[in-house]
């Protein structure tokens, strides 16, 4: 077998724009493999497939294989495995990426060919996964969220040690790096800024409502159905959906966010969390679009909350499963430069008109203003405030029901890129027409002082 | 050129839809009704009994009631080009304002369906990063909506943000 064709741009492409640049230097570009171990990965899906469907055709497959003399039943064996690690070989074979200046290029398949390029300047965020068999083979798999990106413009796997150079030097060159510089500058250095122990986890996931509730369902769901159906089967058939849920909601949970670790480096935040499987995410600077701080009723006592956050193109969604008020809001204030979040002034929806258009919950509603951000709070039980600063305020909205405007109140939409929308309830009338027109010039001028995409770069003056 | 909107909002300059917009409505409108009556007419009068054709007036006063209230959306909807965004209002009972700076625009598009065609006219929808913004302007004599498009993907351009 020979090498496939190597020479760069050899495949039609539509992921890059008509004006996507070359690479920097002209020469060729370096392009690489993922680990050897991969092969074994990819033939693993076929193989699960193919048992599958003989599992679920149990009787004529038994009957079939039983035709067979032994040196038959081998040979097509040998010849399933065959065509399998072949498949999965070529598939490794034909998978190569590069790094240039301006994209991380991954090149793949056989027959149908496929280029992503991802613009290192449009990144969101870096993922290193680390799943538990790929732990115990010492591989990792990379991934770059940009909007758009897909489940397969993922690198797995990589090897551990070129996973995080990679990631480095991706960071590097994404921050406005030379690319010799890049590789040569390494892992940026980090600094923890919070460490969550299993303890305090354990005890905040006891005292979360959602856990009680899932194990409640989870326990009276089948004995209920045991009840209505009268057959123990029935039971059993809801009792193993029900376990999955319950399992996700507490015991899944805990495993996620196990050893849960906050640290700052110059590349943004890195999050490693995980038992089983370890993740370590790294959020680049400004890349935040949406922080959530949830206070659910019974934490609400020790002063603990959860924080999460949205970043566009991005699955990452927990920034502190559990801190103190004061610890999360000093990471927040790494996530969001220059916002003082125990200064903001919450001021509630009117009591008079509130109260006739949404009538126990118009007391969660809150809104708060401050130069950066735009607050809102909402729920009264599991108390959630959403902050967005203004500069990623994408468009402002304005809504009003006939009911409402009986009651002389509305509500006011802040769109925000990563799909969200943080909308300020019941607000007075007057106050939200004013609001609407305010918060366009707010998030218009606030842009202006944004960092560039290129962190390491000084702003842009005409971006 | 990287200013907020300033003193703008004293003086806006408020566009309506064209009439096209609400003569399509209308006839199509008058078109289901009208048809509608007829087939409940006939269908009743014959199978039930020639009193019941009377029910197919029921469609009428729809049309009549319907008639209005395209009236009044039609009045309702309009939109300003401000110095920094696009202000677009609409609604009668259920009022909505959206305001979208220009700097935020990802695409501005011009569609015109076939029935919109026959009547001239063309809507214009504005994308953002963000999907929930519902930033359209349907009915627009085409010409404007060109004219719209190419000055909002100047404006575009020229103020340009990210994410």
């Amino acid at each position: 077998m020979t090498a496939g064709p190597v020479g760069d741009g050899a495949v039609g492409d539509g992921a890059s724009g008509p004006g996507a640049p070359e690479a920097g230097g002209g020469g060729p570009v370096a392009e690489r493999r993922l680990h050897p171990f991969t092969p074994l990965r990819r033939a693993w899906v076929p193989i699960a497939a193919t048992v599958g469907v003989l599992a679920q055709q149990g009787d004529r497959a038994a009957r079939w294989v039983a035709d067979l003399s032994t040196l038959l039943r081998l040979v097509t064996l040998a010849g399933v495995l065959l065509v399998f690690g072949v498949y999965g070989f070529l598939s490794w074979w034909f998978t190569h990426y590069a790094v240039t200046d301006t994209e991380l290029r991954i090149r793949t398949g056989l027959l149908f060919r496929r280029t992503a390029h991802i613009r290192l300047d449009r990144l969101q965020a870096v993922d290193v996964t680390r799943p538990l068999l790929a732990r115990l083979t010492g591989v990792a798999s990379l991934r770059l969220d940009v909007i758009g990106a897909e489940e397969k413009d993922q690198l797995s796997f990589l090897g551990e040690k070129e996973a995080v150079a990679l990631r480095a030097e991706l960071l590097a060159r994404a921050a406005g790096f030379a690319p010799e510089e890049a590789v040569r500058l390494g892992e940026a250095p980090q600094r923890e800024l919070l460490r969550v122990t299993p303890r305090e986890l354990a005890v905040s996931l006891m005292l979360s409502l959602g856990v009680w509730a899932a194990l409640a369902g989870g326990i009276v769901a089948p004995f209920f159905v045991w009840w209505i159906s009268s057959s123990p089967w029935a039971a059993v058939v809801t009792l193993l959906p029900m376990l999955g849920a319950v399992w996700a909601a507490t015991v899944g949970r805990f495993l996620t966010e196990y050893d849960w670790r906050v640290a700052e480096s110059p590349d943004g935040l890195r999050l490693d969390h995980g038992m089983l499987d370890r993740a370590h995410e790294t959020v680049p600077p400004g890349r935040v679009q949406t922080v959530r701080i949830v206070e659910p009723l019974l934490w609400r006592r020790s002063d603990r909350v959860r924080v999460e956050l949205a970043v566009a193109g991005s699955k990452n969604e927990v920034l502190v499963p559990v801190a103190s008020r004061a610890d999360a809001y000093a990471v927040i204030a790494r996530v969001l430069p220059g916002v003082d979040l125990a200064g903001l002034s919450y001021s509630g929806s009117p009591d008079t008109g509130s109260r006739w258009v949404v009538p126990v919950w118009w007391k969660g509603y809150a809104l708060a203003l401050s130069p950066e951000v735009f607050a809102a709070r909402h729920g009264r039980l599991c108390r959630r405030t959403e902050i967005v600063p203004h500069a990623k305020v994408q468009s402002v909205r304005f809504t009003q029901g006939p009911w409402a405007r009986a009651r002389g109140v509305a509500d006011v939409h802040v769109d925000t890129g990563a799909n969200g929308t943080v909308t300020a309830r019941l607000r007075p009338a007057a106050e939200a027409a004013q609001l609407l027109h305010d918060q366009a010039a707010r998030s218009h001028t606030s842009r202006a002082t944004a960092r560039p995409d290129r962190w390491m770069t000084s702003p842009d003056p005409d971006a | 050129m990287d200013t907020g909107t300033k003193g703008e909002t004293g003086d806006l300059r408020w566009v309506g839809l064209p009439g096209g917009l609400l003569t399509m409505r209308r006839t199509l409108l008058a078109f289901w009704c009208g048809l509608l009556a007829v087939a409940t007419a006939v269908l009743l009068g014959l199978l039930v009994g020639p009193a019941w054709a009377a029910a197919g007036g029921f469609w009428l006063v729809v049309g009549a009631w319907g008639w209005v209230l395209l009236g009044r959306n039609w009045r309702s909807w309009r939109y300003a080009e401000r110095a920094d965004d696009l202000l677009i209002s609409r609604g009668v009972l259920w009022r909505e304002q959206t305001v979208v700076p220009y700097g935020r625009m990802q695409l501005v598009e011009v569609t015109s369906g076939p029935v919109e065609r026959r009547f001239g006219l063309a809507s214009l929808q504005l994308h953002t990063a963000a999907a929930a913004t519902d930033a359209r302007i349907p009915g627009l004599v085409p010409a404007e909506a060109e004219r719209l498009r190419d000055r909002l993907a100047a404006l575009g351009e020229a103020r340009s943000a990210g994410l």
